[in-house]
């Protein structure tokens, strides 16, 4: 059984249709990647999976249990995490207060153990600290931990998302458009950085992306989106010759 | 601006003693303790009006400074514990140190029936309901007969400690002062701990907080009922301080002044709404030689500090 499951999914917006009965599955240990042009319903399909979006129809399962409808914080306390299109950091806080976020919904000390300073409370900070360096330590921004987020470069600020991210120990963690407005040296980096996240955390990985060299390279299954429907899902080699691909891409940016 | 901000000090990690901080702390609490000593009773008794606010704005500023819920009936929590501890002393003769936890049940209670249904909403309702809720608390005390009505509660008990009444305006200078100390710690404490860091990221961006795994309904109810917690521990000595309450004590303009002190000194921070709290309490007393300016020199005061400090006095780096 595959790790998500997404089954005939449908989502509308008044008389608008974002998504037309969409299914496809991604493996355990996947890098998958979800292409299509602009206003294609690719982020919308990524809030349906992560509960920001009700969808009108049909069922999403994660490891076999289904989370369709969930809010966000169930889903990923359940192991699926997200990074955001458009940054969205606490851009007032430290770098590290923003990786450790990651680490709320796997620890559980509250109010009462923080006023007594119970030893457990104490030990459970120092283990969310750690974790949050940790993470900081594996994208390599970890020299700017007391940094204010909304002071690093926009490529580190996009580390730091998917350090916030990690830190919550997903399974599968969802990425949008993880390369946009990275130059070409910083998606190199990415390109490294996605597959080391996979191979040395085991995490799977399903990414949103435009940039089509970095797509191919990276990813073992590609799913193509055009208005709201599926249009192809397959190896890179195949769907760069499927002939609806070809045609969804005519004339648009790519 | 510079990209270094202080980091929030976590527990496990040996911070280093800021000086800058520790030293005018220390120096502010000595004066604190010995002014009884030296002050007359008038001082004394605007001092310990200074410290109640330092407590209600504390209070206030875990629901507006760390949640950046914006609440408008806070002084209605404050009089849940005024009462309960009144009623409760004067009606029933119960010991005073027993009510507080009575109170704090009560405030909790309350606490959940408004904020349970609303804080699931957007924000900006809380801010209606609240308002609603503080003159609905003030109208309930108006008209019952076990508040007193209008007229309000009287003959409340003079708390006892090991056998010593606390009876002067010194002895509350005191008792309010360990109360301020208490919730500045419990404070302080709460922010540099995991549920604190969560009300900030819920402050900052509620999507994004949810979106990494932070039920944004129930952070907010948390915040919200510990600073409800905190406002009727306040009530319950102030009751008592007092021996005779009624509900004008606790209107609008209760609310008002105590959300004053926090945006005022800048909220968020510790150290800034202390100032804050103790600038609301004193303003009118310095002026009282205004006369009948009075409220417009507080007015043009206020005015002047919003716009040249726009994130108050002593505001948090962060904001
Ligand atoms: N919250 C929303 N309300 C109304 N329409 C929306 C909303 N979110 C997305 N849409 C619409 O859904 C379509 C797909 O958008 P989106 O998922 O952002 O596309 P993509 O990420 O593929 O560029 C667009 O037409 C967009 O206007
Ligand atoms: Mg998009």
């Amino acid at each position: 059984m595959a790790l998500l499951e997404v089954r005939d999914l449908r989502l509308s917006f008044g008389g608008l249709k974002v998504l037309h009965d969409i299914s496809f599955s991604v493996e355990k240990g996947a890098i998958n990647s979800l292409i299509g042009p602009n206003g294609a319903g690719k982020t919308s399909l990524f809030n349906c999976l992560t509960g920001f979006y009700k969808p009108k129809g049909g069922s999403i399962s994660l490891g076999g249990r289904p989370i369709t409808g969930l809010p966000p914080h169930r889903i990923t306390a359940l192991g699926l995490a997200r990074t955001f299109q458009n940054i969205r950091l606490f851009k007032e806080m430290t770098v590290l207060e923003n990786a450790m976020s990651g680490q709320h919904c796997r620890s559980r000390h509250g109010i009462m153990s923080a006023i007594l300073h119970l030893p457990a409370q104490r030990r459970e900070e120092e283990t969310i600290r750690a974790a949050g360096m940790r993470w900081l330590d594996f994208v390599g921004i970890e020299q700017h931990a007391h940094r204010r987020a909304g002071g690093l470069s926009y490529g580190d600020q996009r580390r730091l998302e998917l350090a916030r991210a990690l830190a919550s120990a997903p399974e599968l963690i969802l990425l949008d458009e993880p390369a946009a407005g990275l130059n070409e040296r910083e998606k190199l980096d990415l390109v490294h950085l996605i597959r080391r996240i996979r191979d040395e955390t085991g995490v799977t990985v399903l990414l949103i992306e435009h940039d089509m060299g970095l797509v191919m390279q990276v990813s073992e299954k590609i799913v193509v989106f055009d208005y709201g429907q599926k249009i192809a899902d397959g190896p890179p080699e195949a769907v760069r010759k499927d002939p609806r691909v070809i045609e969804a891409y005519l004339g648009t940016e790519d | 601006m510079t990209d270094e901000v202080r980091t929030m000090p976590t527990a496990g990690q040996p911070q280093l003693m800021r000086w800058s901080v520790v030293l005018p702390g220390l120096a502010a609490l000595t004066c604190a303790l010995v002014l009884p000593q030296f002050a007359n009773a008038y001082v004394t008794e605007v001092a310990t009006t200074a410290l109640l606010y330092v407590v209600l704005c504390l209070g206030l500023n875990v629901v507006v400074g760390y949640a950046g819920l914006l609440d408008l009936g806070y002084a209605a929590f404050f009089a849940v514990g005024a009462y309960t501890s009144g009623i409760l002393t004067a009606e029933f003769g119960f010991n005073f140190w027993l009510t507080i936890p009575v109170a704090m049940v009560a405030a909790c209670v309350a606490g959940i029936i408004i904020g349970a249904p609303t804080l699931r909403l957007r924000s900006d309702y809380l801010a209606i309901v609240t308002l609603g809720f503080g003159e609905i608390v003030r109208i309930i005390a108006r008209n019952l007969d076990i508040t007193g009505g209008a007229s309000g509660l009287i003959g409340i008990e003079r708390p006892e400690i090991f056998g010593f009444r606390l009876m002067q305006v010194q002895h509350f200078y005191y008792a309010f002062l360990v109360l301020a100390l208490l919730t500045a710690f419990v404070c302080l404490s709460v922010e540099r701990s995991r549920m604190g860091r969560a009300w900030f990221y819920v402050r900052y961006d509620e999507d994004a907080a949810a979106g990494i795994g932070i039920n944004r309904v129930t952070a907010k109810l948390q915040a919200y009922m510990m600073g409800a917690v905190i406002a009727s521990v306040a009530g319950c000595l102030y009751a008592a301080k007092m021996t005779a309450i009624s509900p004008e004590s606790f209107t609008f303009n209760q609310s008002l002044l105590i959300l004053l002190g926090v945006v005022l000194g800048g909220m968020g921070r510790i150290p800034g709404v202390v100032l804050g709290a103790v600038l609301v309490a004193l303003l009118p007393e310095v002026l009282r030689g205004a006369g009948t300016y009075r409220p417009l020199v507080t007015a043009v005061a206020l005015l002047a500090i919003m716009l040249f400090r726009p994130n108050g006095l002593w505001p948090d780096k962060r904001v």
